[in-house]
């Protein structure tokens, strides 16, 4: 059997970035606890002996709390051998782990990472000391630079097992122990920088400038995104590739191909948006129109991330999430869902009760849009300004807290309080974050792509078929009479299951007015996520909870559909 | 007695206990938070918001029910 190494250690100490290193294999790190919800395999060649390298999420002890960290704790009991990494900025807290580890009887290694931090912050740890006391290796890396890696490489394997003799209540006692003999803390006072940046969690100048900091990430974020469409993006479309394609398209004689791979000519040119080829639409949606806020969206939350401002947004927001049985922690679901859902989804993890994780995955799937869904958005009411797009996202904002006040409610369960540790800031490291940033896009390029190709083709195949106005007339009632759409919008509402970006296409050609598109806009990003979200939730949430959420999703659509049809 | 709650920004205080459950105490302790234990306030937030404590060399933030249950003796500023 192939030998199972896991690396152990308090949440946010760097394991991702050490795993990464170790065997070539790229997972998100960041800058706050329960950035890795999800363990990660990998593997390390030695002198032709190879093992398994597991990245576990981060762990205060071997009691766990969250389903994250029972995620962890399972996998240590299945290990061969740990590679317990320590953040020696924090020794004290970090040692209490390791002697429940030491005490396991399992083999360990111990890592003392931020090493280069130590010394700025004016800490001395004897680390011959600390080997012999706790009579395990120790190695000191920065792994975010690669800084002692290789060290740690080659003394993997003489990792020992040495199991610990002290009662289970004066395991702090023995950690006060080992850190008066291998620390000395030199005092240093606060700087300025540090009471500046204290500012930011105080509540008097914290709420004002969070508010700053989402206003100036939106603005951010549209202003690349759209920049990049203006000036890159559309005119590579219509005067490169545009003009390939009408070649193409007057080779190809009218019928089935044409018809699927380009889509319907409008007044002889393409469309690119509504002429739902596979080379046109299929293309152009996920490259065009969503990939520039992709990539805007996921270079502001990488900053965010590894900043570490996004834990102190969480204590922000906590009074405010109380409301919707949840904490502030559950932010961070509902921020990573702007992203993506499917992130969001298994963000939910890092919630310690059932009744939390469902009305947070409940209310980001219904009501936090993707980066694709609000692409899809600024496609159909972009050019109205607030009156659109403003309308559209107050609206989803006012359901969710309604939503989540209902549920808080009706939905027996614990709602427990915020316990969370809040890192130090750091600058975020540019190698890291653009890595980072490239994997996310790397993802939605892999996932995307083939689900917005897949979805032009379904939908050429059900129009052809005459799939789209049966189901049409079959919903006309609904569609027409409750939600006061057109019912050729039916096409993008049954799309809309498998990508929601591509319905812009379907729904563009139908000439409907502001009050229309803002309604079709808000039911096709409520109604149901995507497949891939819709997966994934049923994966995290169960069956039978997942059937209680669709249920919530279908109910909410229509009544918030139906009043913005008498109200708006 | 004065709790977590009773500490002003700035301030510093010694754990004199926790009241609580098993589930409770072994959850602050993973965190070094407990009894003997000096910590500094940092931060709470308006309407029984949470409640930012210093302890060692990080910050946690924690719940103002469960501030209220960390009973401390003041031990002045910094």
């Amino acid at each position: 059997m192939m030998k199972r190494i896991v690396l152990m250690g308090n949440p946010n100490v760097g394991k991702s970035v050490i795993f990464s290193r170790l065997t070539g294999v790229n997972v998100i790190a960041s800058n706050y606890t329960g950035t890795t919800v999800e363990y990660t395999k990998g593997y390390i060649r030695k002198e032709n002996e190879k093992s398994e390298l597991i990245d576990a999420p981060g762990t205060y002890s071997l009691k766990a709390t969250n389903r994250a960290e029972e995620v962890a704790v399972k996998i240590f009991h299945s290990s061969d051998l740990v590679i317990n990494v320590l953040d020696a900025t924090n020794l004290e807290r970090n040692l209490n782990l390791t002697l429940q580890l030491l005490k396991s009887g399992k083999p360990v290694i111990v890592v003392l990472n931020f090493w280069d931090e130590v010394k700025h912050i004016g800490i001395s740890i004897n680390v011959d000391r600390l080997e012999k006391i706790i009579g395990v290796p120790v190695v000191t890396t920065c792994a975010l630079t690669g800084e002692g890696i290789k060290n740690l490489f080659s003394r993997i394997d003489q990792a020992k097992a040495r199991s610990y003799t002290f009662r289970e209540n004066q395991r702090w006692s023995k950690v006060g122990h080992i850190i008066q003999n291998v620390q000395r803390i030199s005092h240093r006072h606060h700087t300025v920088w540090e009471r500046v940046l204290d500012l930011t969690i105080k509540p008097m100048t914290g709420l004002p400038l969070s508010i700053l900091v989402l206003i100036l990430s939106f603005a951010v974020i549209r202003f690349i995104g759209e920049s990049l469409i203006t000036y890159l993006f559309e005119p590579f479309f219509e005067k490169i590739y545009g003009p390939l394609i009408l070649k193409l398209s007057s080779l190809l004689k009218p019928g089935m191909i044409h018809d699927i791979l380009i889509g319907r000519l409008i007044n002889g040119r393409i469309d690119f948006v509504e002429s739902l080829g596979l080379l046109t639409t299929g293309l152009f949606v996920p490259f065009a129109m969503v990939l520039p806020y992709i990539f805007a969206f996921y270079l502001i939350l990488s900053f965010l991330e590894d900043s570490g401002y996004l834990p102190r947004l969480a204590v922000l927001v906590d009074n405010f999430m109380h409301r919707l049985g949840l904490h502030g922690l559950s932010i961070i679901p509902m921020i990573l869902g702007l992203g993506c859902n499917v992130p969001g989804a298994l963000a939910t993890r890092i919630l310690e009760t059932k009744k939390e994780r469902f009305i947070a995955a409940t209310v980001m799937a219904i009501c936090v849009p993707c980066t694709a869904q609000i692409a899809m958005v600024m496609g159909l009411v972009g050019q109205y300004g607030v009156k659109g797009i403003g309308v559209v996202f107050f609206t989803l904002f006012i359901v969710g807290f309604v939503l989540g006040v209902i549920m808080n409610k009706l939905i027996k369960g614990e709602s427990p309080e915020i316990f969370l540790e809040i890192p130090p800031y750091r600058i975020p490291y540019w190698k890291g974050l653009l890595k980072k940033l490239w994997m996310r896009i790397k993802g939605f390029l892999s996932e995307a792509v083939p689900y917005v190709i897949v979805g032009v083709f379904i939908i050429n195949m059900l129009y052809v078929l005459g799939v789209i106005s049966f189901l049409g007339k079959l919903s006309e009632p609904v569609i027409k009479g409750v939600l006061g759409l057109p019912k050729e919008s039916v096409g993008a509402l049954v799309i809309g299951f498998l990508r929601k970006d591509v319905a812009v296409g379907m729904l563009a050609p139908l000439g409907m007015s502001l009050k229309q598109l803002v309604i079709a806009s808000v039911i096709l990003t409520m109604y149901f996520p995507c497949v891939a979200t819709f997966t994934v939730l049923v994966k995290e949430l169960g069956i039978l909870d997942m059937a209680k959420a669709t249920a919530v999703m279908i109910l909410s659509t229509l009544i918030v559909g139906g009043i913005l049809n008498l109200i708006l | 007695m004065k709790t977590l709650i009773d500490l002003k920004e700035g301030e510093k205080g010694l754990i004199t206990g926790l009241d609580g459950g098993h589930g409770f105490i072994n959850k602050l302790e993973a965190l070094g938070i407990r009894k003997g234990v000096v910590i500094e306030k940092k931060s709470s937030q308006f309407m029984k918001g949470p409640v930012c404590i210093k302890i060692g060399a990080c910050q946690v933030a924690l719940g103002f029910g469960m501030a209220r249950r960390i009973f401390v003796k003041e031990t002045g500023r910094k």
